[in-house]
């Protein structure tokens, strides 16, 4: 079983990006259970969405606490609050981010990889200038690194989830599929 | 456990009775009729069938009957005495003193 | 069709598919997303139903007995305060017996305000004569609305589909949605025995002395006794038709087993995690769920325990000066009985505290060295 935690703001859509990433999966055959951080949702304040996969029926109905990875949505999160609590030593941490993996410091021994999900969802027109949103973008990323599904299989999980502007969702997916750097097969 | 009188029971076991309420003890078996000590009675060559004792009956124990007089359709009061229970509201309502209330031991 | 959705989602589908033709409602969270999906079902024309928008949950139940007692398929959903604030229009659906199906989402009740998860809501209405079954995962929660359906019209009592808040009402699981025409095939228009109708005038519950309403509440009981074989056969031919079966309760490991889990809904789900960790450490043990809840299942619980040593029934819920409500009614099914093994009532979670496989191994570990249960309650997890 895959665990992962998703870090973003109110608003970004990080439950949705979870849940979107685990439909993709599910496509796929896989099992999956994706959840938000149990509570309210403010807009603009620290929000956490989970994500589990596994090969079979998942009976566990607990949170998440020890992730094996991280998904930042949030770059302005880093230092605001704690992020890499729990997450499993040699986990991949992605962060929506213009740099490069090298240039991201984390204590611990973790795998960094780097998607330019911001830059991509302003091209695209996702969402406002001041609150672009960025899991379609990101999502690319995670699906690359972490090998989850195929790209065209997230695309069409992407499709279903998100209310409007599919094409230029489905663009940013590729897109930063395409622009992440450090992961697996980057 | 006091025995009931025919009246109050229509059913003897349960398999007899509905599984809910509908039209259980209601107003079917229940004549409230029995109430009363003072009987209304409408004297029909007085009344003009202006139905206004059956707009005011309460219970309603009135009824309303289509009659035909000199060619005319004509709707007649008729006081259903099985649920009067003798309130006296329609002879006070009538306007032209049409129904006027008897004994009902005589 | 497969499709990822959120449990009160899986809640929106089993309603769309039974055909509901009423569904009356107020937007108390969290079950907005519930009646949400519906309402634009309805607007979209993908649901052919009358959308009552009601001012309390009170209406709502009104509106919905009403509409039940017309003879249409009728249903909404709550959740907490909700629920409560339904209570004295719940025990009129079952004595006008309005086989109203409803959704409640499992939250704690205030004050102070919580959102999470607890049974308390839902076991509150334990004697209202609504049946009441647990849901674990959001395809039983689909699942059994349907089901919920074919017993309550059968035995013309109102059931209650049960989920945990945020752990199934918002968490997204693939849900197998079921073909309409085997749907309809399966649950058939509802054909109602009583109506409300014009042309067949009657007076609906109207005052009932003590000649009547004795034999009244005798017939819910029998329905409900009614009602216990019933949602094990349709729960069986649930699986006939849609692959999926479903019974009174679930039982896991329980064969060669000596010692037991009972518990409900998603806990029961986690605990079948750490029933894989114990057996792996040759513990044998095994795994009781309660699914249907009222009727409670009196004999099958009697059966598995009859082979056990020892047993432990985790509650997310509290009667207040007495205990836990499932190890209640566990334990009452069980007294009279000879060669009852000793059960421990344990309560945590409450407020929707986490309760993860690590605490139900705990407990199990605590709770299997006791010899009797010296009380009623053994607390886990609560900070003394």
């Amino acid at each position: 079983m895959i665990e992962i935690r998703l870090h973003g703001r109110g608003g970004q859509g990080t439950v949705v990006a979870a849940k979107i990433l685990a439909d993709a999966v599910s496509r796929e055959g896989k099992f999956v259970q994706a959840f938000p951080e149990y509570g309210v949702e403010r807009r603009g304040a620290p929000v956490k969405a989970f994500l589990r996969i596994a090969d079979e029926i998942i009976y566990i109905k607990s949170e998440i606490y020890e992730p094996d990875h991280l998904v930042i949505l949030e770059p302005s999160l880093i230092g605001a609050i704690d992020l890499i609590y729990g997450l499993k030593e040699g986990g991949w941490i992605i962060i929506n981010t213009n740099k490069d993996p090298e240039e991201m410091e984390f204590a611990g021994n973790y795998r960094i990889a780097t998607v330019p999900a911001t830059k991509i969802a302003r091209k695209f027109h996702l969402g406002s200038e001041a609150a672009p949103i960025v899991n379609t973008a990101i999502l690319g990323g995670v699906v690359k690194v972490l090998d989850l599904c195929d790209l065209e299989t997230l695309k069409e999980a992407v499709k279903e989830g998100v209310p409007l502007k599919e094409e230029a969702n489905l663009k940013a997916s590729e897109e930063a599929f395409n622009e992440t750097k450090g992961g697996n097969n980057a | 456990m006091p025995k009931a009188t025919e009246k109050q029971i229509f059913f003897k076991t349960v398999g007899d009775m509905p599984p809910l309420a509908v039209s259980l003890f209601t107003m079917d078996y229940n004549k409230t009729g029995t109430w009363r000590n003072v009987r209304p009675v409408i004297d029909y060559g007085k009344c003009t069938f202006c139905a206004i004792c059956w707009k005011y009956c309460p219970e309603p124990a009135i009824k309303l009957e289509r009659v035909e007089e000199n060619n005319k359709e004509k709707l007649k009061p008729i006081i259903d005495y099985d649920y009067c229970k003798g309130c006296g509201i329609c002879w006070t309502e009538c306007p032209v003193g049409a129904i006027h209330p008897e004994e009902e031991a005589e | 069709m497969r499709k990822v959705m959120i449990g009160n989602h899986a809640l929106s589908y089993g309603a769309k598919l039974s055909r509901a033709r009423v569904i009356a409602a107020y937007p108390i969270t969290p079950q907005t997303d519930v009646v949400e999906l519906l309402s634009e079902m309805c607007a979209n024309g993908e649901l052919d139903a009358k959308f009552i928008k009601v001012e309390s949950e009170h209406s709502a139940m009104a509106a919905s007995v009403g509409a039940s007692a017309t003879g249409v398929r009728t249903f909404t959903a709550t959740s907490s305060q909700g629920l409560a604030l339904m209570h004295e229009v719940l025990h009129w659906a079952v004595g006008a017996r309005t086989p109203v199906v409803m959704g409640n989402i499992n939250r704690a009740l205030g004050p102070p305000w919580s959102i999470w998860t607890e049974q308390n809501d839902s076991l509150s209405q334990r004697d209202t004569g609504w049946m009441q079954v647990y849901a674990q995962n959001n395809q039983e929660v689909l699942d059994s609305v349907i089901q919920a359906y074919k017993v309550a019209e059968e035995v013309q009592l109102p059931a209650m589909v049960v989920l945990a808040a945020f752990v199934l009402s918002h968490t997204s699981e693939a849900v197998e949605i079921p073909e309409q025409e085997k749907v309809d095939e399966f649950l058939p228009a509802y054909q109602p025995r009583y109506k409300i109708d014009p042309e067949e005038p009657h007076a609906f519950g109207g005052l009932t002395d003590p000649n009547g309403y004795f034999e009244l509440r005798y017939q819910i009981q029998k329905a409900m006794e009614g009602a216990i074989s019933r949602w094990e056969e349709v729960g069986e031919e649930f699986g006939d038709v849609f692959g999926r079966k479903y019974g009174l309760v679930e039982t896991y490991k329980v064969s060669d087993a000596k010692k037991l889990i009972i518990s409900s809904a998603t806990l029961a789900s986690t605990a079948r995690t750490a029933i894989d960790d114990l057996r792996k450490r040759g513990e044998k043990v095994g795994l009781l769920r309660i699914r249907v809840f009222r009727p409670f299942p009196s004999e099958k619980v009697k059966s598995v325990l009859r082979s056990i040593d020892r047993a432990m029934v985790i509650d997310r819920n509290i009667s207040f000066g007495a205990s836990g409500i499932f190890y209640q009614e566990v334990k009452a099914a069980c007294y009279n009985e000879e060669n009852m093994p000793p059960i421990f009532g344990i309560i945590t979670g409450l407020g929707g505290r986490d309760v993860r496989k690590e605490d139900i191994i705990q407990m199990y570990e605590d709770v299997m060295k006791r010899d009797k249960p010296k009380s009623d309650i053994i607390w886990k997890g609560v900070r003394v």
